[in-house]
């Protein structure tokens, strides 16, 4: 799966995690740019990755994120794997 | 492949594709705020979809707008786990059942605190039931594997933690307490013997749920049966050890939309709003096959045969429910004598007319005679399921009678039963003599009520399916289902001219005669063959020998677009009237009045009790139909695509 098909995917299901259709999805963006990304709303971004994508990640894959574009590194490797 | 129906919530038709737009979308002043989110609630919906509801709900309750007809209610909720992200999927879950609900939760793990002050949260909200959502880890649980004497220590232990807490609610907060059960752990320590042994945690959490369920008897606390709920869609799923130790998220977020399904239907049921009568569609539903053109001895029905034991479920499931309370009717597109035969007649019916209270077998549309059936049992709307096989007549109902529960059905008749048990609408709390023998207070022989007139707006109905009816000549590949249809239809037969298939082969190449193949395909999918007509040329005049049509697409003006067509054939080819013939059987009263509907004069009714019509071609006005006619090969000049509509 290429990086832009999984920004794509990404981006829908942050519209649909945060009700908001204006996001922009980056590689750089982080919990600390979108108001509602709290500690529960980011347990919700994860569980709706991991269906969309059919994955599973272990707390510490999650925990060690900083930024979307680490997330998407992580989902491009466990989709191939 | 079957959990499906349970994670899915597959009851519930899915949220269509503009559901958050729905969500925000401005409601009409003159539309009940209340019926609105309940709407949108009918679909199944995912966690996300849940919370933008359940925002939109709570935008309207704080601008201070009224969410009539909806319940008001007020729910606490206490939990050893995270229990956060529970109150959205609660407030949106609960406009599905009625209820306009407010959620009031403690702080994470403080179940005893919360009980036993006065002072707390809980206790001062003035709530009208708490749900003290307590799964195993928070349990006083001593395991002693083989030591009945601390075994039972341990049992006791829990069972008086979780009475505290219930006493520390009811006394402080004067409430109603609905206390969830204990769903078991996946691992086992020792493989059976868990089972067996005192003290493990499998007998304890089995010892402490039973203890938990005999001391709600003859209180007015209710059970929430998590244990079971957990085991139907498998302990391995619903137990998430990654979501447990990232977020105390205490199971599988993907049950979550079932769950607050399940606190939702306990709470509607204490607020009266459980449903209580069942109506049943009778073909391929309460038996498999058509009673009008399989007969008695054709449908199946009864023991030995996998469909035939498939519908024999949906009947004793039926007969459960009706020995508690649950009312039942019957609504189905049948003559009424002729629906009512296998209830009479056919040894392996479970069901039988004396089980029924209210019987409409007629061709009026289904919402019609549902509303009728309603009216007789003087029951809301609202206190109906129906249960029918045909996704048509589902979406009618659900567009035209919005407070009727109705059951989306999988392909498999093997299903019918379980879903429509999975679904929870006769959710009950108390269980008394009265409800054994409410189902008989309705009891009068199957009566059948008379019609008002037509309820709703049919015509924009049969718009919204988008259906394409698609004629073309008889063909080789079109033969052997046009010989099926000619040999298995009765009811809408004009003439039940029976012809085999070599027949049939002889009229595509007759060049007198002019027969087509009628298929139709809607917004459910493609219901194949539906209709075929032979006309056979004499003089001037095409004489109709064959009109039938299968009973699945009755209603739907199939029939005024097909007389479309032959008119504008019959023009081009220089005939100037047609002629078509009823012959009675004791099958085919549905269509004494076919012609007549069409505008056909009568012109001759011989001694053997058929009549004999006629139309002329000239004065035929094309009618509105709601459908997109494809007329294949049908000119004699040309192909042609024409569109009557």
């Amino acid at each position: 799966m290429d990086n832009q098909a999984i920004y794509d995917r990404l981006t829908e299901i942050f519209h649909d995690v945060f009700d908001d259709d204006s996001i922009v999805v980056t590689p750089e963006l982080t919990a600390s740019d979108i108001d509602e990304w709290d500690s529960l709303t980011h347990i919700r971004l994860v569980v709706s990755i991991e269906r969309s994508f059919h994955l599973k990640f272990s707390a510490a894959e999650v925990g060690r994120l900083k930024n979307v574009g680490e997330f998407v590194e992580l989902i491009r490797m466990k989709a191939a794997a | 492949m079957s959990n499906s129906l349970f994670t899915q919530m597959a009851w519930l038709p899915p949220a269509p594709s503009g559901f958050a737009a729905q969500c925000k979308a401005e409601v009409p002043a003159q539309e009940s705020l209340g019926r609105h989110f309940q709407a949108l609630a009918a679909h199944a919906l995912d966690e996300n979809n849940l919370i933008k509801l359940a925002k939109t709900i709570r935008k309207a309750r704080d601008a201070g707008k009224s969410l009539a007809p909806l319940t008001p209610f007020r729910l606490g909720i206490i939990s050893n786990a995270t229990s956060h992200f529970l109150l959205p999927a609660l407030e949106a879950t609960a406009a599905r059942h009625g209820i306009a609900l407010e959620c009031i939760e403690a702080d994470f793990d403080q179940v005893m605190q919360e009980a036993l002050s006065p002072e707390s949260t809980i206790n001062r909200a003035q709530l009208d039931a708490v749900l003290i959502a307590v799964d195993y880890r928070g349990l006083p649980l001593k395991t002693s594997a083989g030591d009945g004497d601390t075994a039972k220590a341990s049992v006791v232990a829990a069972l008086t933690h979780l009475n505290m807490v219930r006493n520390g609610l009811k006394r402080n907060g004067k409430t109603i307490c609905i206390i969830q059960n204990i769903a078991r752990p996946v691992e086992a320590l020792f493989g059976g013997l868990d089972a067996v042994l005192p003290g493990t945690l499998r007998s304890l959490i089995d010892d402490i749920n039973r203890g938990i369920a005999e001391s709600i008897l003859d209180t007015e606390d209710l059970l929430f049966d998590v244990a079971h709920l957990a085991e139907t869609v498998g302990l391995a799923d619903w137990h998430d050890a990654t979501m447990w130790n990232m977020a105390k998220v205490p199971f599988a977020s993907v049950f979550l939309p079932l769950y607050v399904d399940h606190v939702c239907r306990l709470v509607a049921a204490m607020r009266g709003k459980s449903r209580r009568c069942l109506i049943l569609d009778l073909d391929n539903t309460v038996w498999g096959g058509v009673i009008g053109d399989d007969g008695l001895e054709g449908i199946v029905i009864g023991q030995g045969d996998a469909t035939g034991e498939a519908h024999l479920a949906v009947q004793r499931t039926a007969l459960n429910l009706r020995d508690r309370g649950v009312v039942l009717a019957v609504s189905s597109k049948n003559t009424d004598e002729v629906a009512r035969g296998p209830f009479r007649n056919h040894p392996e019916m479970l069901l039988r007319e004396e089980h029924i209270a209210v019987f409409q077998a007629n061709w009026n549309d289904k919402a019609t005679n549902i509303t009728a059936i309603a009216k007789e049992l003087a029951l809301g709307l609202d206190a109906m399921v129906f249960l029918d096989d045909n996704p048509v007549e589902r979406n009618l109902i659900r567009q035209m009678l919005p407070q009727v529960a109705v059951p989306e059905l999988p392909a498999d008749p093997a299903l019918y039963a379980r879903t429509l048990l999975a679904a929870g609408y006769f959710e009950s709390i108390t269980f008394s003599v009265e409800d054994k023998q409410r189902a008989g207070f309705y009891q009068d022989n199957a009566r059948r009520v008379a019609l008002q007139s037509q309820a709703g707006d049919m015509d924009a109905y049969l718009q919204s399916l988008d259906m394409v009816m698609t004629v073309q000549r008889f063909d080789e590949t079109g033969r052997s289902r046009i010989a099926q249809l000619i040999n298995k239809s009765n009811q809408y037969n004009l003439t039940t001219r029976r012809y085999t298939e070599v027949e049939v082969a002889d009229i595509e190449n007759d060049a007198d005669c002019f027969a087509l193949q009628i298929r139709l395909a809607d917004v459910f999918g493609d219901n194949g063959m539906i209709s075929v007509v032979i006309c056979r040329h004499e003089l001037d005049s095409w004489h109709i020998d064959t009109w039938l049509m299968s009973c699945r697409v009755l209603g739907r003006k199939v029939e005024h677009a097909v007389l479309d067509v032959l008119c504008q054939q019959a023009q081009r080819r220089g005939i100037t009237q047609l002629i078509g013939i009823y012959i009675p059987t004791d099958r085919n009263a549905l269509v004494e009045d076919h012609y007549a509907g069409l505008g056909f004069m009568p012109v001759d009714a011989p001694d053997d009790g058929s009549t004999v019509w006629q139309l002329p071609i000239d004065n035929v006005a094309n009618s509105a139909l709601p459908m997109a006619v494809r007329c294949i090969a049908l000119d004699p000049l040309a192909e042609g695509v024409a569109h009557a509509s």
